[in-house]
């Protein structure tokens, strides 16, 4: 790993301000940024380490929503009855996420500003129709990623929380690469007043995705022989050597019926 | 450089040190604590599982100056008065180890495991639970048994 400096500030204000360096980048759980930077594919000059900005860890409930701070970590989503009992499939989501020692530091923001496309939090994010709340603004789910470990995000903005509207029923199913514990395919169902919202991740040549053909057809009838007859192409899948593309896009029809049938 | 402090088995420790330095090299480096062990580049193996706070973590996924002011337990820190830990015991006990490279992981992964699960661990919760730990020797069978073992010993059970 390449040297840098280190800040570590108090509020997002001072956070905000030392990442005006140039090559200056936050540092939250160092899941993702850590292993990278060892590899030496990432060399920022300053790190700003966000675990002393107060506020921005917790989980609350507000009105029809669920608000979880950017610093909370995997461990206390997976562990919150508060979450378990509102959105059961984004609880259940975040104990899948790698292993315990790494749901001990990483974070909804960082999994969230990262957006690999192999990431579980992206895929309960545009399925619940989440907000983001950034230091300068809200951005809507739909808006937010854009392709492969790219999002909207500016080079000095900082995820503060992400507010989850509550839905009447989800789940989340995850086909784990055995080795990894990344999703080869995971797919995130959300029912709601307003319609049925699907998202698949791990599969999409350009990152998590919506399946609208699938949503259609869950919002005229929520089972999962509803969507037994949507065909998924090929055509925009990963394919790499843990599986191809066809591989991929049979194991999204499969999982997502799972999904169907696991909502509650 | 930045000026670290944290208790380190109980002991309050503080240096200067580069800021990239990894917990896992404070610990074996400047403490000269070198039981905890590194195994991989990646982030994957968990021979260096260290606890934060109470916590188990990935010691070479963590700086040291993200720990200022942090509690850490290493594997060195749970023997008491010359009598093995209850984990570590079992891990005698049922020959839970070979080479003993991944041991000091698995036991820190497996004391934090029953602070979180209880004393009473199935095989397949454990299972579950050791996915970020690698052992290339044993086969982890009798890592399993070991931890079921352990748990039910620091529930105070014989
Ligand atoms: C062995 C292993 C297995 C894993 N398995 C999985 C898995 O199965 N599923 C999964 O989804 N993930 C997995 N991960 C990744 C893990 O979830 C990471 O914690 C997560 O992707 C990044 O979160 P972090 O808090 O560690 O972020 P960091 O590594 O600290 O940062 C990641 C990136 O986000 C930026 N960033 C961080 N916080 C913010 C913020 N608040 N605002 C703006 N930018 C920010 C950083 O600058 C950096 O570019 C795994 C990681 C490891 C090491
Ligand atoms: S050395 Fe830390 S996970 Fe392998
Ligand atoms: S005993 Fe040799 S690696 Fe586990």
């Amino acid at each position: 790993m390449h040297n840098f400096e280190y800040a570590a500030p108090a509020s997002v204000a001072d956070a905000v301000a030392a990442l005006a360096k140039p090559d200056a980048k936050v540092l939250a759980g160092g899941q993702t940024l850590l292993p990278t930077m060892k590899q030496r594919l990432a060399a920022p000059t300053q790190l700003v380490d966000l675990r002393k900005v107060a506020g921005l860890a917790g989980i609350s409930r507000e009105g029809d929503a669920v608000v979880i701070g950017a610093m909370t970590r995997h461990a206390d989503v997976a562990a919150s009855p508060l979450v378990h009992d509102a959105i059961k499939g984004l609880g259940a989501l975040a104990g899948l996420i790698g292993d315990p020692a790494v749901r001990h530091r990483g974070t909804l923001g960082g999994s969230l500003a990262n957006n690999d496309p192999a990431a579980d939090y992206p895929a309960a994010v545009l399925a619940l129709g989440a907000t983001i709340v950034t230091n300068k603004r809200e951005i809507v789910a739909d808006d937010y990623f854009k392709g492969l470990f790219e999002t909207v995000l500016g080079e000095d903005e900082i995820i503060t929380k992400v507010k989850f509207p509550i839905p009447e029923k989800s789940a989340y199913e995850k086909f784990r690469n055995p080795a990894s514990r990344y999703a080869m395919v995971g797919v995130f169902v959300a029912k709601s007043k307003t319609g049925v919202r699907v998202a698949v991740t791990g599969a999409g040549s350009s990152g998590v995705f919506r399946q609208k053909e699938m949503e259609a057809a869950l919002a005229a009838n929520f089972a999962a022989d509803a969507i037994k007859g949507v065909k998924i192409a090929a055509a925009n899948m990963i394919s790499d050597l843990h599986g191809d593309a066809d591989y991929r896009a049979h194991l999204v029809g499969v999982v997502a019926r799972r999904a169907v049938e696991a909502s509650a | 450089m930045v000026q670290v402090s944290m208790t380190v088995n109980g002991k309050a420790v503080s240096a200067h040190v580069e800021p990239r330095t990894l917990l896992v090299q404070f610990i074996r480096e400047h403490l000269r604590l070198t039981g905890t062990h590194v195994g991989c580049d990646t982030s994957q193996c968990g021979a260096c599982v260290v606890h934060i706070d109470g916590k188990a973590v990935k010691s070479c996924t963590t700086l040291a100056a993200s720990c200022e002011g942090a509690q850490i337990t290493t594997i060195e820190g749970l023997a008491h008065g010359g009598k093995l830990h209850p984990m570590q015991q079992a891990f005698q006990d049922n020959h839970g180890l070979q080479c003993g490279y991944c041991t000091p992981g698995m036991i820190m992964t497996a004391v934090d495991m029953v602070n979180r699960k209880g004393h009473q661990l199935d095989e397949a919760t454990i299972r579950h639970e050791l996915e970020g730990n690698i052992c290339r020797c044993t086969g982890y069978h009798n890592i399993v048994k070991s931890v079921a073992q352990g748990a039910r010993e620091m529930g105070g059970a014989k």
